[in-house]
């Protein structure tokens, strides 16, 4: 197990050197943006991960809630903490491609604002796990997990009402409007070095998680023994 | 005994113990009066202006006073270890919850229908369009804040720190149910655009949220 992982993360590297080499001298320069734009190869794809990491955040959550096994809260508390790091990734990496393209740094527009709120939930959620005391903090972060993403779609509809109701910033191109093959090629490397990223932060936070816990329990038992610590 | 007569039964003791320490409303209606005031000297609106963020002013004071309100939910509860007896006897859980979610909304309407008259008198506001949509607004809205701001005070009874946990956790999540509010109210107060689809929204906000709170409660109460 511990040589596959080691293998994984091998690849991994490999994959992300390559993905680099990709984005910032194969993919050609975007026409109009200019050299700004090899940024989408890294905000896009740090997004992916981040939903991937919420995602996985749920659905620990919700095996936590029914099987009470300590690996699910710990996938679920490793997850949280990957996908915010890759959220605030986004959050930075965004206003700095908008401010030379769109001439401002940030806009109330419904994905932007999605993902600002999507931090807010999953900042607030890793600062109940963190305030909460011993035995109930999975719970109680397991039961906020399942609030938070409820919220996220009741989110997305409520601001694009706000901003489709209001006159919204005149917008520069959008990404989607036909991709250069080129550019398409180096944005699906980055994709799955990303991911690959995305998922190997999580297995050592995991392990990191699961050996906390190991110590905490250690301590526990030694304590009621009353023997040295 | 049945969900409903647990409910009543105990919705009925926290208003009396209100109605005897008027503490929550109090505290509440004080707080709400001094956002009201420094709002007041911070923005000194024209009647024209303050239409325009009336709204945002008057469920802001609102959502910072129900905090107050909600922060004192369970306090009381966890004094002589009510909340440990609750847990062992075979009442239903979503029935205290019921109980506790009616009477923050009791509590927080009774402010609202209380302070309406100041922001009136301190803001010169007069509504555009018509008034009974502000009271459904209202209603929504308050049960909007007060169904998650109840389960939240629940979760951040067991945390250090818990006066100040609430507002964290409770915040992000309900910033949608807030731009509904903020929005309907501001459509309404100056009639340029028709608040229908906040109010639904908020209606949708209040039935998936109703429902996931009495889906998770038993679990929170019986965190251990």
């Amino acid at each position: 197990m511990k040589q596959l992982f080691i293998a994984f993360v091998v690849l991994t590297l490999g994959l992300l050197a390559f993905s680099t080499y990709q984005a910032l001298f194969v993919a050609p320069t975007e026409q109009t943006m200019g050299e700004v734009q090899r940024i989408f190869y890294y905000h896009v794809p740090s997004a992916w991960t981040a939903g991937v990491c919420f995602f996985v955040n749920f659905l620990a959550s919700v095996v936590y809630l029914w099987k009470r096994n300590l690996a699910s809260d710990a996938l679920a508390a490793a997850s949280a903490e990957v996908g915010v790091t890759f959220c605030t990734i986004v959050l930075i990496t965004g206003p700095i491609w908008a401010r030379p393209v769109w001439g401002i740094w940030w806009t109330w527009d419904a994905r932007l604002t999605t993902t600002l709120v999507l931090w807010l939930i999953y900042v607030s959620y890793l600062v109940l796990r963190r305030f909460s005391a011993g035995g109930q903090t999975q719970v109680l972060a397991a039961a906020l997990a399942i609030f938070g993403f409820v919220d996220v779609p009741i989110v997305y509809m409520s601001i694009r009402w706000f901003r489709t109701q209001h006159p919204s910033p005149v917008m520069g191109g959008g990404e989607n409007s036909g991709l250069d093959p080129a550019m398409l090629h180096a944005f699906f490397w980055n994709l799955a070095a990303f991911t690959c990223v995305g998922i190997v932060l999580m297995v050592v936070r995991y392990r990191l998680q699961m050996l906390e816990e190991k110590v905490e329990a250690t301590h526990a038992a030694a304590a009621l023994q009353g023997g040295p610590r | 005994m049945t969900t409903i007569g647990v409910t009543r039964t105990t919705l009925l003791k926290d208003l009396r113990m209100e109605w005897r320490s008027k503490d929550a409303i109090n505290s509440m209606l004080f707080f709400a009066l001094l956002v009201v005031v420094i709002f007041s000297f911070a923005f000194n609106p024209t009647a024209e202006e303050s239409r325009r963020i009336a709204g945002g002013l008057i469920w802001v004071a609102f959502l910072f006073a129900a905090v107050v309100a909600l922060n004192q939910t369970w306090a009381r509860e966890l004094r002589n270890q009510v909340l440990d007896a609750y847990r062992v006897s075979p009442a239903p859980p979503n029935a205290l919850f019921l109980a506790k979610a009616i009477g923050n909304f009791f509590f927080v309407v009774v402010l609202e229908a209380l302070m309406a008259p100041l922001f009136v008198v301190f803001y010169d506001l007069r509504s555009v369009g018509p008034v009974w949509q502000l009271i459904v607004v209202a209603l929504l809205g308050t049960w909007a804040l007060v169904v998650n701001g109840t389960f939240f005070a629940a979760l951040s009874i067991r945390t250090r720190s818990r006066e100040i946990m609430l507002p964290l956790i409770l915040f992000p999540i309900s910033i949608p149910a807030l731009l509904a509010m903020v929005d309907a109210t501001t459509s309404i107060l100056t009639g340029e655009a028709s608040p229908d689809f906040w109010i639904k929204m908020l209606a949708v906000y209040d039935v998936v949220f109703t429902a996931v709170c009495l889906l998770l409660f038993e679990s929170v109460l019986n965190a251990e």
